[in-house]
């Protein structure tokens, strides 16, 4: 084990060769998107081995969740993967409504598919620039901001909050919707479609990007599914596996979407399936934003709920990918032994075999398009 | 207690300017002097663990800018920082990480705790077995923003009263410098 | 593929594996000796279960249970497979040599609850702190100085 006092070992073999090099990267670091901490093993600049070390920001919440009922633990979801945190709660909510037979209105599945595609996109928009950033280009990070500000601003009129919202609930939805909200949404997609142009031309046709996306972190269909990986990180292997397709929950079987799947197979295409679901996320808001049905918002439910005994299971597809819910019960207000199964543990135990052999400007290039978030990691 | 409007930091320059014939003559303390440039260029460490650190990231793009009141560059090695801006929950293994970086932050530092997470463990509390309870049992804070996470206009609120506080000269570092000497 | 074949097929690779229909999908509990000869039928079958997407583990205060949720990339459908293990020694055969992604998995269920798995390659803390007493997701942990009860 590495403790924080290992900086440097360098450990030179007998036969004369160039020996290896250990380093740290992380945990403190503006590339590792939150606090990971990667112990690589160099030979020169090649990377011969990748060890994550995770933990920095375990914050027990599995084991926290035991005690608390199962209208509570929903506001806990919000912060593991922080940037799809209405989808997150979905999840929550559509667990404990499969356990307890709730039936939710019309006007409830509409809006929170709508929160949740404005999510996804607002997710995608910080990792356009987060990833520029890492890259070495600074502009992206400030339009793609831009841009989501603009989803905050919507977020925040209806929801109360901009990044941790609690709205959704077993049974709907917790208020109506804000008087301006089709207004503003329908501004922000007139104003999405303008700029998405500019990315095009500012990033997608950059060459010094192309030659740093392209052919580096390869990851095979085969090795995909076998490390369990899911989202935008095996989308661009060519493994078909959106959950909104697949297992279609709320409305997403009503909608007209397609399912973007790229066979390139390397970091490039990764990134164009993130910037295609863009596209198809505002094609889904567009086709419900007019369509709002009228009705209540949230399904008369008791104030203390309590599942059944037996064992639950429910997937929603967040930004980066399945996220499933897994809730054991005794019958009691407090659920026996919750399971989240992350998105980010799986998509990252692939991380070494795509970078093995490359240099550690790959390194920054895949880490960005795996999109790690570290809480969803460490729960 | 009462802040004079010196120490409200009010004043534009501390100290007073007289414009002659021939050149100008200033008259202030030194301290004021140094405590007024110091706060106008504070550089801050990028440490986000969590959510937090989103909202940080949201005050550094253009919509809240913060590099207007002079942060302007956030830097990632904590040498040539200044301020170190706590955003997210701290655990037990990440404890002695914060507390190596802070120790190698060069004088004088400030730091703020961005967050119900970093005031005193936040919605963590109750039940958890690996959550520092409040990053103030590692190292010590000068300023404390409540929210989960706050909003950007928090935090600018929170970056300027350091700014005010060190220009009263009743930062920890200075109250502590103070006594040393005094 | 539907639930009958799948139980056929069981039966003849497992004559006492126990069958529950009762939740949304086929829960099947084997014992926890033979779950290394069954993933790999179920792997190289014809039904073609190659991709594991959550692997935990649950503390029933007399012993505990190891649930792998199990699902096939091409026909689409998904099992769940439950072996009961011993709570003061509990054993169990890895699997990461058949499904990558159970390397990670079986590191977190070894620290947080005990359970050895045998043959991984390299099972050790990963989230946990190095010097950390204890195994925390069990229902008997007690922790007075960090955990603040409610």
């Amino acid at each position: 084990m590495y403790s924080a006092t290992e900086v440097i070992r360098e450990t030179a073999p007998a036969d004369g060769s160039m020996g290896e090099l250990v380093i740290n990267v992380g945990p403190q670091h503006p590339a590792t998107h939150g606090v990971l901490h990667l112990v690589i093993t160099l030979n020169g600049e090649t990377i011969r081995k990748v060890e994550p070390h995770l933990g920095y920001i375990h914050r027990s919440i599995e084991k926290m969740c035991e005690s608390l009922s199962y209208r509570q633990f929903i506001y806990v979801t919000s912060r593991m993967d922080y940037l799809s945190s209405h989808i997150n709660n979905l999840g929550c909510a559509l667990t404990v409504e499969k356990g307890m037979q709730i039936e939710v209105p019309s006007r409830a599945k509409v809006i929170r598919v709508l929160m949740a595609e404005l999510t996804r996109i607002a997710s995608h928009e910080l990792w356009l620039g987060a990833m520029a950033m890492d890259l070495g280009a600074f502009t992206p990070f400030f339009y793609a901001f831009r841009e989501r500000e603009m989803i905050n601003e919507v977020m925040e009129d209806t929801c109360g909050a901009r990044l941790t919202m609690n709205y959704i609930v077993p049974g709907g939805v917790m208020y109506d919707l804000h008087p301006e909200f089709q207004q503003k949404v329908k501004a922000f997609v007139r104003q999405f479609k303008e700029k998405v142009v500019e990315y095009d031309d500012l990033v997608t046709n950059n060459v010094i990007f192309r030659n740093r996306m392209e052919g580096v972190g390869v990851l095979s269909k085969e090795d995909a599914v076998s490390y369990g990986c899911t989202g935008p990180v095996a989308r661009g292997s060519g493994l078909s596996c959106d959950i909104r397709k697949l297992f279609p929950y709320e409305v997403y079987d009503q909608v007209e979407f397609d399912e973007v799947l790229e066979t390139g197979c390397d970091s490039f295409a990764r990134y164009m399936v993130r910037v295609r679901e863009m596209n198809q996320s505002i094609r889904i808001i567009e086709q419900l934003i007019d369509n709002i049905p009228e009705g209540d918002f949230q399904a008369k439910t008791k104030a203390v709920l309590k599942l059944p005994k037996g064992e639950f299971y429910s997937r929603v597809e967040t930004a980066r990918g399945e996220f499933g819910v897994y809730i054991v019960s005794e019958g009691g207000t407090t659920p026996y032994r919750i399971k989240f199964r992350s998105p980010g543990f799986s998509n990252l135990s692939a991380l070494e075999h795509m970078v093995k052999g490359s240099k550690i400007g790959d390194l920054m290039a895949t880490m960005g398009t795996l999109d790690l978030v570290i809480p969803d990691i460490d729960r | 207690m009462e802040l004079t409007a010196q120490q409200q930091g009010q004043e534009e320059f501390p100290g007073e300017i007289h414009q002659l014939p021939g050149g100008g003559i200033v008259v202030s303390s030194f301290n004021d002097i140094i405590n007024w440039a110091r706060s106008n260029s504070l550089w801050p460490l990028t440490f986000a663990t969590s959510c937090c650190g989103i909202e940080m990231m949201a005050v550094a793009s253009s919509k809240y800018d913060f590099s207007r009141f002079g942060f302007e560059v956030a830097r990632a090695t904590p040498r040539q920082a200044d301020v170190i801006i706590i955003a997210g929950t701290i655990v037990n293994k990440m404890g002695p990480v914060l507390k190596r970086l802070y120790d190698q932050m060069a004088d004088p530092k400030y730091v703020i705790a961005m967050g119900a997470c970093a005031i005193s463990g936040g919605p963590f509390f109750y039940n958890t077995y690996s959550v520092v309870k409040g990053a103030d049992h590692i190292i010590p804070v000068d300023v404390y923003i409540p929210g989960c996470p706050p909003r950007p206009e928090a935090l600018l609120h929170a970056l300027l009263t350091l700014q005010e506080k060190i220009k009263s000269g009743m930062t920890r570092e200075q109250i502590r410098k103070e006594s040393k000497e005094g | 593929m539907s639930n009958e074949e799948i139980k056929e097929f069981f039966t003849q690779l497992q004559p006492t594996a126990v069958f529950d229909e009762t939740g949304e999908w086929l829960n099947i509990s084997i014992e926890h000796t033979a779950w290394k000869t069954v993933a790999q039928q179920l792997r190289t079958s014809r039904f073609v279960f190659d991709y594991l997407f959550c692997l935990t583990c649950i503390d029933w205060k007399t012993h505990l249970t190891m649930v792998y949720h199990l699902s096939s990339t091409v026909y689409r459908h998904t099992i769940v497979i439950k072996a009961n293990l011993d709570r003061a020694d509990p054993v169990i055969d890895t699997v990461s040599d058949i499904w990558q992604t159970a390397n990670f998995h079986e590191r977190e269920t070894f620290e947080l609850f005990g359970v050895q798995f045998t043959g991984h390659p390299d099972l050790r803390r990963l989230i946990l702190t190095d010097d950390f007493e204890g195994f925390p997701l069990r229902k008997d942990f007690e922790d007075p100085v960090n955990m603040i009860k409610l």
